[in-house]
């Protein structure tokens, strides 16, 4: 096999060392690759010089820690590809946006349609309001669209069921309604602190987890090492946005079975976690606090313990109010077996993340690819195994759990030994020329990863900035497959999936 | 039983009940404080450094409609800039989002520029129609909280509602992206009128990060009258909640 193998989280590798095959060679060898359990794709995408594009691959083998790279260079006029989709399900999305992108067609794909409908994409025809829907032609059956403005005060896409009465057949999700460019002005930005900002707004929720990814490809970039108390920031900083997140969604799903002590105690709590982040950095979702290089908010004696005694608070609360949830036997009723996922179904479409591990399927970076103070613990990640929303339901629980507790261990060590204070952000870092740096984060969905290429001069010249929810959106579309379409909502909450994450 | 008890007691009382005047932390990035005495050579400079192009490279003005408050003007020049954590910086007309050199007033919505039909009809009870148009998630978050447990602005008959035809206003997050552009002047359409409109957060003032990506149509914005410019990334839940108020005369 003709590979890269990159052992480190984040790794760089100079772009000359990354194997290119022929596309029979590529396929072949992918295919084999993700025929292991312990393996998945990463990423699959293509960047553009001149003539040629040039796709790379990133496969994570989970098992021994590595990410195994290469590539296929093609003339940008071959227009006709055999799918990896065909053999190897995970593979739809990136093939789908490949097609999108360049018009390349892959012959076997299941559904080679637009993925999210960018300004420069191949086919100008293809339009937001011609997206080809899956459609069945029967007299007993109907449709219902849902979106893209919902209900809710949330984020917009999508949602076509074909149902049988109540009953859902299929669901099919457009999303691109988000798509910002966002890519397109990180790669083409000259600015350091500027692309920090779009890093943090990937997705807003999770923007602690995607500008470190960020700040980890760009050190990677020019060998910095951040030093332990740094390191101890960025986790706490993550397991925060972790804790807050899956707060608020225990909240939101007592909502939406209508349990109101649930989610005012919930709530409530997720409202503290989050203040006390603003009182660390100034900014509820952490905005500001992770640069490359150091940081604008160190740690202090003080701040660390009054992040202490307000999580300690935060978890026993937390830990109260779960055990009335999760023992309530009228949400019980309404959580099990509702929008299952069997393991089987989440490893076929290569899911990732707290939803994936509710299924069974134990993906997780910070054990599989540990980084910043993850490299120091053995970190064994939580599963459950129904797959349903009860299970994406509790796995918050569990999760926050643990994050309480790294949290806590971080803190101690940094009192008892911190007193060495965490440099200023470097925003005038300089990159090796010609290199590919990958970084993984495992944010409070799953699976972040950023690579950025740079050409001859050290400049930016490609970045991929990839979202968990990529992986995840037909994870929801398969849920609610012979369910009620009354519980869409509460499948759709159990997931909380992103949709800018996914647009870009 | 003695379960939820024990929660109900824990959670005690979370209810703000000062929201005009309630303090957040210190390092909240709120109103700027810009020194009079800044000179023209460190405009110049903290203008180009700044990655928003929220300061004007002539004055020293910052435009809270463009600005991310990342704070790092503040962190180049401590001696001049300052961010205050005065989250009241809502304002009915986009040149007064600008707050230049030497300015120490605080930033309202004019009473003059509020048309007269608003508080008349709206001021007992508004109800809101939110649009996310690319919006990142941090300002619809803010924003569902802005009606939680703890801001709970229902109890100024301030609420979102499921559909445009119950609604008397829209609020829109994001920066208006080419995808949204339709849907967002559907949902607009679908409210009765009269209607107001509300920007929330950097992205949908002024596009913000976005502002010159080729996948935004801002094209509704630009032909539209906004009635509340509620600046922040994300804008906080106190700022958006004070700029209703005072819109609606509260
Ligand atoms: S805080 Fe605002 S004005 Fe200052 S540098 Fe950041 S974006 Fe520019």
């Amino acid at each position: 096999m003709e590979f890269y193998r990159l052992k480190n989280n984040p790794g760089a590798v100079n772009v000359s060392d990354i194997p290119v095959l022929e596309y029979d060679a590529f396929t072949e060898q992918t295919l084999t690759l993700l025929k292991k359990r312990e393996h998945h794709a990463v990423d699959y995408f293509t960047t553009c010089t001149g003539n040629k594009l040039r796709f790379f691959i990133l496969i994570a083998g989970d098992d021994t820690h590595t990410i195994y790279l290469y590539s296929h260079v093609q003339d940008r006029n071959v227009k006709v590809l055999n799918s990896l989709t065909a053999h190897h399900y995970p593979m739809h999305v990136f093939e789908r946006e490949i097609f999108e992108e360049h018009g390349i067609l892959f012959v076997g794909h299941p559904w080679l349609k637009p993925l999210r409908y960018p300004n420069e994409r191949a086919d100008r025809n293809a339009a937001m309001s011609n997206y080809p829907f899956y459609t069945i032609e029967s007299e007993e059956l109907h449709e219902v669209g849902v979106g893209p403005v919902h209900a809710g005060v949330i984020e917009p896409g999508h949602f076509r069921f074909i149902c049988h009465g109540e009953n859902v057949l299929h669901l099919e999700i457009q999303l691109g309604y988000q798509h910002r460019g966002l890519s397109g002005l990180f790669a083409s930005s000259r600015n350091m602190l500027h692309r920090a900002l779009l890093a943090e707004s990937i997705a807003g929720d999770s923007a602690i987890g995607h500008v470190l990814a960020f700040s980890q490809a760009a050190e990677a970039l020019c060998s910095f090492i951040p030093p332990s108390t740094l390191q101890t920031e960025r986790i706490v900083a993550l397991e925060m946005e972790r804790i807050a997140v899956h707060i608020g969604d225990t909240a939101a799903l007592c909502g939406d079975v209508g349990y109101q002590l649930g989610q005012a105690a919930c709530e409530a709590l997720r409202t503290i976690v989050i203040n006390t982040m603003q009182d660390w950095c100034g900014n509820r979702f952490g905005k500001g606090l992770i640069r490359p290089g150091g940081t604008n908010f160190p740690l202090s004696a003080d701040i660390a313990g009054h992040i202490m005694e307000k999580l300690d608070e935060v978890r026993k609360r937390f830990g109260n109010a779960a055990d009335l949830v999760y023992n309530n036997t009228g949400i019980l009723s309404r959580f099990e077996n509702t929008g299952t996922v069997s393991l089987a179904q989440a490893r076929h479409l290569g899911a990732v993340g707290v939803s994936a591990r509710a299924s069974g399927l134990k993906r997780d970076v910070r054990a599989s690819h540990p980084f910043q103070a993850y490299t120091e613990m053995k970190y064994s990640p939580p599963a459950l195994d129904t797959g349903d929303v009860l299970a994406r339901g509790y796995m918050r629980k569990l999760e926050a759990d643990i994050s309480f507790m790294v949290i806590m261990k971080l803190l101690d060590t940094f009192r008892e030994s911190g007193s060495d204070i965490s440099p200023k952000p470097d925003y005038l870092m300089k990159f090796k020329p010609e290199t590919l740096s990958v970084s993984l984060t495992e944010g409070w969905r799953g699976e972040i990863s950023h690579c950025i290429i740079t050409d001859e001069t050290g400049e930016v010249l490609a970045a991929r900035l990839k979202d968990p929810s990529i992986h995840n959106w037909t994870m929801l579309a398969l849920a609610v497959r012979g369910a009620e379409i009354s519980d869409f909502p509460l499948c759709n909450k159990s997931f909380n999936l992103s949709y800018c994450g996914h647009d870009l | 039983m003695l379960n939820e008890l024990k929660v109900l007691s824990d959670h005690g009382r979370q209810y703000i009940s000062d929201l005009r005047n309630k303090p957040v932390s210190e390092r909240f990035r709120g109103r700027p404080v810009i020194s009079g005495e800044i000179t023209s050579n460190e405009i110049k400079e903290v203008s180009a450094m700044c990655p928003a192009m929220a300061i004007d490279s002539r004055c020293g003005a910052i435009d809270l409609g463009k600005c991310l408050f990342c704070n790092e003007c503040a962190l180049m020049l401590p001696q001049r800039i300052s961010f205050t954590n005065d989250y009241r910086i809502s304002a009915n007309r986009r040149e007064d989002l600008i707050v230049r050199p030497g300015q120490t007033s605080q930033i309202r919505p004019g009473e003059v520029y509020i048309r007269k039909e608003v508080r008349h009809l709206f001021s007992k009870a508004l109800k809101l129609r939110e649009v996310s148009a690319a919006g990142d998630n941090s300002c619809e978050m803010e924003l569902t909280a802005a009606g939680n447990v703890n801001f709970d602005m229902g109890r100024f008959g301030i609420e979102f509602v499921a559909s445009p035809r119950h609604a008397d206003g829209v609020v829109i997050t994001g920066p208006v992206s080419e995808n949204m552009a339709e849907a967002l002047k559907m949902t607009y359409d679908a409210i009765p009128d009269p209607k107001i409109i509300i920007l929330v957060g950097t992205d949908a003032i002024s596009g913000g990060l976005f502002a010159g990506s080729r996948a935004l149509n801002r094209k509704f914005i630009d032909e539209h009258t906004v009635d509340l410019y509620v600046p922040g990334n994300p804008a906080h839940p106190l700022t958006f909640i004070n700029g209703v108020l005072d819109l609606l005369g509260i």
